[in-house]
């Protein structure tokens, strides 16, 4: 029957850890870190950033969106070692000295959440559409907004809540 | 004094959401946390016949591989494993024995210094099966369905009443139409996870993804044999659940046997896939028959439900009695089967039996409209019944009327051309489709602690969950109203069991009931606030009773005499009292006298492409009728998210099952469509003003899942105006529009 | 995941020689469908070549009028590129069209030609597919296949290529530059893909050892007229059931160049040289369209779920190139289509 109980002497070896830097929030983060470790794996486990979030681990619900050299990306299909030297921009590097970001206000004047789980992503793929400036109207930033999926279905109130921001920057 | 009950307030976590300090289930980071994966099934039904976990246990890193064979004891009695809401049955078990029962169900578990090479070693778990014959198709189980009955079945129908067979002899119209909702799964974006802290003293502390800390508390000890102290459950933030998280799921169990096992703390989170291993709404073939007079009655209605449950439990919700409760109709009969599938077991998912049972009954209501060529909403307006028809009693408050008449206003409908293809917009058809929607005010007995300090600041608790509701905030706003205080003078703690007791978050009760469990508890203060003030030298409320007084800005106040007040404060210092704490229970004396419910009327308008059958929900109006609401900001967030499911189950989400392998084939969210923001326009939410002084002291209903109910039938109602197409089978995806 | 080695390359030669000596090493650019086929264990290789280092990434004109595009361009920035959007917005249009825009950022141009289907059976080790283990044969063909192909199916395999970029430069005739050992070449766009046939666990001609370089357009770039409608389960964020890229040409009330793409229908973007002949020379009109959707589907075979595809495709086509010729391309924010 089944071979299983304590681990006997290992004979398939962990991955080597490859020594990366990553300039994360403006801070030079030193790590050691296997290929396969994702940006957001190193994120949450390593650098106990949990604000990115991952809801599906496979590049389908924008949880996981930060910005990379300004640009929203999905770290979930990111591999941290591939990111050596890069500046990340993550939902916890927003707020100013206790003060919110404006979008960041925004998504709270506007209710634009409900379970809170996927408002880093959207926040942080908010920022990357703002400095992208390809949206003007309503219909834009819906089409250009539609890959983070809002399953408490808070849609209307992100679109409010970006043009605030929009509105002031 | 401010008022907080019924404004617009931010929510308290917002701060917290939206700068990620707030901390889910999975993200509780501690030194020597080890990690988990999963092993599931590959097939639907069989039996493990060998597992091999060598080439797994040889990969540096993994800690342990646990199966049914070496797993720690787990109890052996089904009452170990029941809940607060499972249903009748044999409940699943994790890790228990060779059996299987469903499509990805665990089968081992990997434990490893990292979750990488936890997952990697998963996969090399060699398992054969013993595999045999699966059903997971309902239509080829619906024959063998079998029937509830009354008196047996918790759920089953309502008893009949009059004489359908006969009304619908004599009716000079009858519609009947058969309606198909697929297995639909909850989604909520945050993975299941628990992390388990393995204590110094060996008791756990489990961070769980759940809508209720103190069920799954229970569930645990029962299952692992422990003492109620042993075990702690916390789930300060959830993030969404929907019904998903109402039973103990099976990670929870898997992380603490595992953290018992290998005596350290372990966190498992469950992927994506195997996330539709958990449960989901059930599969559902229901049939309606209307029967109506020329002259504008509802004489006869007969639902019929098929819907799906496992091999082990028998789930069911009454989706059936939802016909004859909404209508003035002398005569209704109802039958609801069960169909075995080897799937796990369904479970609630938002308005569980209302967002199917009402979509079917809206439907066949728009057909018969159709029929009789009477305006949709005239039709309900001839139906509408003040009295609840199942039970023959009054409605504590029923303002669906004026949910027709602000809804109807807001949307334009006096405009609508009654002609099916009758609007254009250039290349598109547009359609306008209304329905109604109703759900249950439910409130259950909870327990709510106030510890109110003499600077002026309360801590308010209770076991509850925050699923994305805006209890926190709600809380918050009820004990900042009743003790007077400043909304940013209290905090607010729930999600532990160790905090006073609460069921399980769902079907909308908590906002009533928590509300007037603190509102008990702030009485039971002030109570105690006037005994100090009476105390003082030259009291200004020596003679004055606890009905008398309230509290406002930091003071007792007489309501009789504004001028007749005392410093909370100071009544506190005088008497040497820092802090004042209760805890009261609350339980709601419901005599029978009356029917408690919410209900809507959804409005929508759809433009569907004529020739390539794409469909757009352009505008939704949803009118509610939900008592006191608490918070009108999130109040109408809620709506506005029960909209956008209703526009997911009307036209996206479906859970694909390829029956020759048993097996769910878009186990994913990229393939089960949810909408996404394109698909989401215009929402404008409308709460009717409801008193209602009769369900409860607060007269709150409770919002989650009204928002939801009817949206689906208004959409497919509207695609129908637009198209002369009547699609009865969900989701309406564009093939099906095609002529 | 598979346990992989990791490695960077310096150039494209160090690539191709790093590729040549690893049979089961892959490279990995955007890592949005390779990292993610990987976490499925669908994809298993032993070492990953990181070529994002690579100079890949300029867009540039060519001698003869046309565009040299890098591999590691992104598909964002081959969108919003002001000599692709005034020059060939079909591929703009396709760009914006599929994925979301931080996928758009991810991908690079070269990793966009090799994305692998979306076929559910594909997608689950727990059940056969031919294009992952070669012989175990097509779960699609007797299962769920609403999303499979109609033109170009074999026994072995009806998957449909999933990109919207590629229908786009398949309309425009791109050529496809890559490097191996052997030197470099150039590849017809038409050449690039294939057909499943019996080995459908090949999705290109290019060799193993090969690495995609460029992607070059010729000077032609249907500014004008027109469009690429893609029809979808959702309004954003899906892949295509049938999407239509369509170009003309146009002198006076005469087609006299066409070009007609079709994704989600094929194991490649289809298209179909008779198809765009009866559009030659004719005056734009319903007619023509049609006859034009008749020629394109003629072979169309369905498989049970995806029949109403042959429909679909028919109307899509029709509407694509009432928009290309009347030079009302479909916008990819406004969802009415046209």
């Amino acid at each position: 029957m089944a071979q299983t109980g304590t681990a006997t002497k290992p004979i398939t070896p962990a991955p080597e850890n490859i020594p990366i830097l990553l300039i994360v929030n403006g801070v030079e983060r030193q790590l050691r870190l296997a290929p396969w470790t994702s940006l957001l794996d190193a994120l949450r486990n390593h650098l106990d950033l949990t604000g990115t979030k991952k809801g599906c681990d496979h590049g389908q619900c924008g949880a996981c969106t930060v910005l990379v050299e300004g640009r929203r990306i999905l770290s979930c299909l990111s591999l941290a070692v591939m990111k050596d030297g890069a500046h990340v921009t993550t939902i916890e590097g927003l707020a100013q000295g206790g003060a919110l970001h404006p979008l960041q206000q925004a998504f709270i004047d506007h209710d634009a959440f409900q379970c809170g789980y996927c408002t880093p992503g959207q926040i942080c793929s908010a920022m990357g559409l703002i400095a992208e400036g390809r949206a003007k109207s309503a219909e834009e930033i819906r089409e250009l907004m539609s890959g983070n999926i809002c399953r408490c279905g808070a849609y209307p109130n992100i679109v409010a809540a970006i043009q605030q921001a929009m509105g002031q920057s | 004094m401010t008022n907080y009950i019924g404004t617009a307030t931010s929510r308290i976590d917002g701060r917290a959401k939206v700068t990620g300090e707030a901390k889910y289930a999975g993200e509780f980071n501690i030194t020597g946390l080890a990690h988990a994966s999963v092993v599931a099934s590959t097939i639907a039904k069989g039996r493990i016949a060998r597992i091999d976990a060598s080439a797994a246990l040889s990969v540096e890193g993994v800690l342990d591989v646990l199966t049914h064979l070496n797993r720690p004891p787990m109890a052996s009695a089904d009452s170990a494993y029941d809940d607060d809401t499972a249903p009748e049955g044999s409940p699943f078990r994790p890790l228990y024995n060779d059996r299987i029962w469903f499509n990805f169900q665990p089968v081992a578990l990997v434990v490893a210094e990292k979750p990488e090479i936890a997952r990697f070693a998963a996969a090399l778990v060699r398992v054969e099966y013993e595999e045999q014959a699966h059903v997971t198709d309902l239509h080829r189980q619906r024959d063998k369905a079998f029937a509830l009955e009354p008196g047996k079945n918790h759920s089953a129908p309502p008893k009949p009443r009059g004489t359908a067979e006969q009304a619908f002899a004599a009716a000079a119209v009858r519609h009947r139409g058969e309606y198909y909702v697929p297995i639909e799964h909850h989604n909520p974006i945050e993975l299941f996870a628990s992390t388990v802290i393995f204590e110094s003293d060996g008791k756990l502390t489990v961070y769980d993804k759940t809508q209720g800390v103190q069920n799954v508390q229970r569930y645990l000890c029962n299952v692992l044999g422990t003492e109620p102290e042993e075990v702690r459950v916390m789930s300060p933030f959830v993030g969404g659940a929907f019904g998903s998280g109402l039973r103990p799921q099976f990670q929870a169990v898997l992380a603490a046997l595992a953290a018992r096992a290998l005596k350290r703390s372990v966190r498992l989170a469950l992927t994506r896939q195997q996330m539709y291993g958990l449960s989901y709404r059930p599969a559902m073939i229901q049939q309606i028959e209307l029967g109506a007079s020329a002259g504008g009655t509802l004489d006869a209605i007969a639902h019929d439900a098929i819907t799906v449950t496992s091999q082990y439990e028998d789930f069911h919700r009454q989706e059936t009695g939802w016909s004859g409760l909404l209508y003035r109709c002398a005569n209704a009969t109802y039958a609801h089967r069960l169909a075995r599938l080897d799937l796990e077991t369904p479970c609630d998912m938002r308005a569980p039996s209302a967002a199917t049972g009402v979509y079917a009954l809206e439907c066949a209501m728009d057909e018969l409209a159709v029929a009789l060529k009477l305006d949709p909403l005239e039709l309900r307006l001839r139906y509408y019944s003040d009295r609840d028809q199942n039970t023959d009693r009054p409605y504590s408050s029923k303002s669906l009327r004026e949910c027709y008449r602000q809804g109807s206003q807001a949307f334009g409908w006096d405009k609508r051309n009654p002609e099916p293809r009758s609007t254009r917009d250039g290349t598109e058809l547009v359609g306008w489709g209304m329905a109604s929607g109703v759900w249950e005010a439910l409130q259950v007995p909870i327990a709510a602690r106030i510890v109110l300090t003499a600077n002026g600041h309360a801590e308010v608790s209770c076991a509850t969950s925050d699923i994305g509701t805006g209890t926190y905030t709600i809380m918050a706003q009820v004990a900042a109203e009743m003790l007077g205080l400043p909304l940013d003078n209290v905090t607010v703690k729930l999600g532990d069991s160790t905090l006073p007791q609460s069921p399980v978050e769902g079907g909308s009760w908590i906002a009533a009931s928590v509300s007037n469990g603190i509102a008990t508890t702030a009485g039971a203060v002030r109570e105690e606030l006037l005994r100090l003030a009476k105390q003082m030298p030259n009291s200004a409320l020596a003679d004055a009773t606890a009905d008398e007084v309230t509290l406002a800005d930091g003071m007792l106040v007489s309501k009789r005499d504004a001028t007749c007040a005392v410093s909370i404060a100071e009544a506190m210092r005088h008497r040497g009292v820092d802090r004042i704490e209760q805890e009261k229970s609350t339980t709601f004396d419901d005599d029978g006298s009356h029917a408690h419910n919410t209900h809507s009327a959804v409005f929508a308008e759809v433009k569907v492409d004529e020739e390539l059958g794409v469909i757009r929900v352009t505008r939704v109006v949803s009118a509610i009728a939900a008592g006191r609401i608490l918070n009108t900001k999130t109040a109408r967030s809620q709506i506005i998210g029960g909209v956008v499911w209703g526009i997911g189950m009307a036209l996206h989400e479906e859970t694909l099952i390829d029956h020759n392998f048993g097996r769910i084939m878009n186990a994913n969210i990229a393939e089960y469509h949810v909408p996404v923001n394109a698909d989401v326009y215009d929402i404008d939410v409308i709460f009717v003003d409801e008193l209602d002084a009769i369900v409860n002291p607060l007269g709150i209903k409770g919002l989650g899942e009204i928002g939801i109910v009817g949206v689906a039938a208004a959409i497919a109602n509207a695609i129908y105006h637009a198209t002369g197409m009547r699609v009865r089978d969900l989701p309406i995806t564009l093939d099906k529009l095609q002529r | 995941m598979i346990n992989f080695q990791y490695v960077r390359a310096t150039d494209v030669a160090d690539a191709v020689h790093r590729i040549a000596a690893d049979p089961a090493a892959t490279f990995i650019a955007g890592g949005s469908n390779l990292i993610d086929l990987m976490k499925y264990d669908v994809e298993r290789p032993s070492r990953l070549i990181d070529i994002t280092r690579l100079p890949l990434k300029s867009v540039e004109e060519t001698a003869d009028g046309g565009l040299r595009i890098g591999a590691l361009v992104s598909n964002s920035d081959l969108a919003y590129h002001p000599l692709i959007a005034a020059r060939y917005p079909l591929l703009a249009s396709a760009i914006l069209a599929g994925a979301s825009a931080q996928l758009r950022n991810m991908a690079s141009t070269g990793g966009n030609l090799l994305q692998r289907t979306r076929c559910y059976y594909f997608y689950d080790t727990a059940t056969p597919c031919n294009k992952r283990e070669p012989g175990s044969g097509c779960s699609a063909i007797s299962g769920l296949n609403r999303m499979h192909a109609i033109l170009g199916t074999s026994e072995a395999c009806i998957a449909t290529h999933p990109s919207d970029m590629c229908v786009a430069l398949a309309a425009l005739d791109a050529r496809v530059h890559a490097a191996g050992p052997a030197g470099a070449r150039t590849i017809a766009f038409s050449d690039f893909h294939r057909l499943p046939e019996n080995t459908p666990e090949r999705d290109t001609n290019l060799q193993p050892n090969e690495i995609v370089t460029a992607v070059e357009l010729p000077a032609r770039g249907f500014a004008a007229n027109y469009t690429y409608l893609k029809i979808r389960d959702r309004l954003s964020y899906a892949f295509a059931l049938v999407s239509v890229a369509a170009a003309l040409e146009l002198q006076g009330d005469t087609i006299i160049e066409a070009r007609l793409a079709l994704g989600g229908v094929a194991h490649k973007p289809w298209r179909d040289p008779t198809a765009e002949a009866a559009l030659r020379e004719q005056a734009p009109s319903q007619a023509t369209f049609n006859r034009a959707a008749d020629v394109f589907l003629r072979d169309a075979k369905a498989f049970g779920h995806n029949a109403f595809k042959i429909n679909l495709a028919h109307r899509a086509i029709v509407r694509a190139l009432i928009q290309a010729a009347a030079g009302t391309p479909q916008s990819q924010s406004d969802k009415k289509i046209r």
